[in-house]
């Protein structure tokens, strides 16, 4: 069976909806991992023992294993305990939290490294162990660290493709619905993987500008 | 937590990591490989091989590793290559881990002292003596680290080909979750595992790190 690349275009509408779900994905699970792995580098650093403990086991966990595998946890974990969540909000929280454990190990290390007297001085002028922490410590901390959090983001495009494995229909789903209906598989990933590459390069302009916006404002 | 059912299904799990072990050894060889060749074609003097060196790390680091497995596996055929599933999913995995490592072994030889090549040069040695004597084996030293950042990306990574039926952990895990409906111990055992895997090579490398640097 030779190639035919004619078929493609009369799938451009599966392929072009599959585009747009993976983009919410993206968006989704990267908000939760950038957000998620601020609340856990506050927590693994200042929280009580008793929160402190679990957390490091449940983030050592997670960074020792496949993100596939923790995807089946979580889709077929829920529902064994009676949560039944869609694919899309499993893959969302799955590829969400895994990421959020890599930022908050990346955030945590730029904590500590924020200049000690930046917290002496806010706490000086008046401001709360959580103020200071909140309004001087924390945004110094993360946009020192927008650069590799952005590497983790390519990172999350990518590994989106996985959620396709427990049932979100994403771009690598649309591909293989085409292919279903086709029977040509080498035509529809090879259009799957262009589409990958321009919102890859898309993304990485996107963050480009954020890193060059970051560094004019300071 | 039904330890009773553990203790019965471990034995499959460990076959499988197994087959993870080997699965983690083939692609690591195969992906140094690949990355040596790619970063010996993105240093070359000569154009052409630069392009196609900077073209390989562009597309494989720019589109899904899970994606370029289906095109190997199910597109393959059309274009002459029958692979089965274990040989395209280390294939696919080498090539993916490899353009990595490119950039990885790319990168320690070009932070060696520029002066090191200048100075080899003016002794009268070529520029591939330099390459063998000089700079490969200080570069050798710069990228131990790194290789094991990517060795245990590479390790995770082999999760993938669960997805084209190789009986590896994760297809092993998932398997019984959807047997048992044990979702929880079954990512225990799972996970455990893939902990020792990736503990034992860390500690390689770390001693291997050790046994190169000059003290």
């Amino acid at each position: 069976m030779g190639l035919d690349f004619t078929v493609v275009p009369k799938f451009f509408d599966v392929i072009f909806i599959g585009v747009g779900w993976t983009v919410a994905i993206t968006i989704a699970a990267g908000l939760l991992s950038f957000f998620g792995g601020i609340v856990f580098a506050v927590v693994a650093l200042y929280g009580p023992l008793l929160v402190r403990l679990p957390f490091r086991l449940f983030a050592w966990l997670f960074m020792g294993t496949p993100l596939l595998l923790q995807l089946f946890l979580i889709y077929f974990g829920l529902i064994q305990i009676g949560i039944d969540l869609p694919a899309f909000v499993a893959g969302v929280v799955g590829l969400g939290l895994h990421f959020a454990v890599y930022n908050s190990e990346l955030i945590q290390a730029s904590i500590l490294a924020v200049d000690k007297g930046q917290n002496e001085a806010a706490r000086t002028l008046g401001l709360s162990r959580g103020q200071a922490l909140r309004k001087v410590v924390i945004p110094q901390a993360v946009r020192a660290v927008i650069p590799p959090i952005g590497n983790n983001m390519i990172a999350l495009l990518k590994d989106s493709a996985l959620v396709s494995v427990i049932g979100v229909a994403e771009l690598t789903l649309a591909a293989q619905q085409a292919i279903g209906r086709t029977f040509r598989p080498f035509e529809f990933y090879v259009t799957a993987a262009v589409c990958y590459y321009f919102i890859n390069l898309a993304l990485e302009a996107g963050l480009r500008r954020i890193e060059r916006h970051i560094q004019l404002s300071r | 937590m039904d330890f009773d059912l553990m203790m019965r299904v471990f034995p499959f799990f460990l076959e499988a990591a197994l087959v993870t072990v080997q699965l983690s050894i083939l692609t690591a060889i195969l992906g140094l490989i690949c990355g040596s060749l790619g970063a010996a074609a993105r240093l070359s003097r000569l154009r052409f091989f630069r392009a196609i060196g900077a073209t390989y790390v562009s597309i494989i680091r720019g589109t899904p590793a899970l994606i370029q497995i289906f095109i190997l596996y199910f597109g393959g055929p059309q274009i002459g290559i029958q692979l089965d599933a274990f040989s395209a999913g280390v294939i696919g995995l080498s090539v993916n881990i490899g353009a990595y490592m490119t950039e990885t072994i790319r990168g320690a030889i070009i932070s060696v002292d520029k002066g090191q090549m200048e100075a080899a040069r003016t002794l009268g040695m070529s520029r591939w003596q330099t390459m063998r004597n000089v700079i490969i084996p200080q570069a050798a030293r710069l990228m131990v680290r790194p290789l094991g950042v990517n060795i245990n990306a590479l390790i995770k990574g082999t999760a993938l080909v669960a997805a084209i039926s190789v009986i590896e952990l994760t297809y092993t895990a998932q398997r019984y979750i959807g047997s048992t409906y044990k979702p929880f111990e079954m990512f225990l055992i799972s996970g455990a595992l893939y902990m020792i895997i990736i503990y034992v090579t860390g500690r390689g490398i770390a001693w291997l790190d050790r046994k190169v640097q000059i003290t």
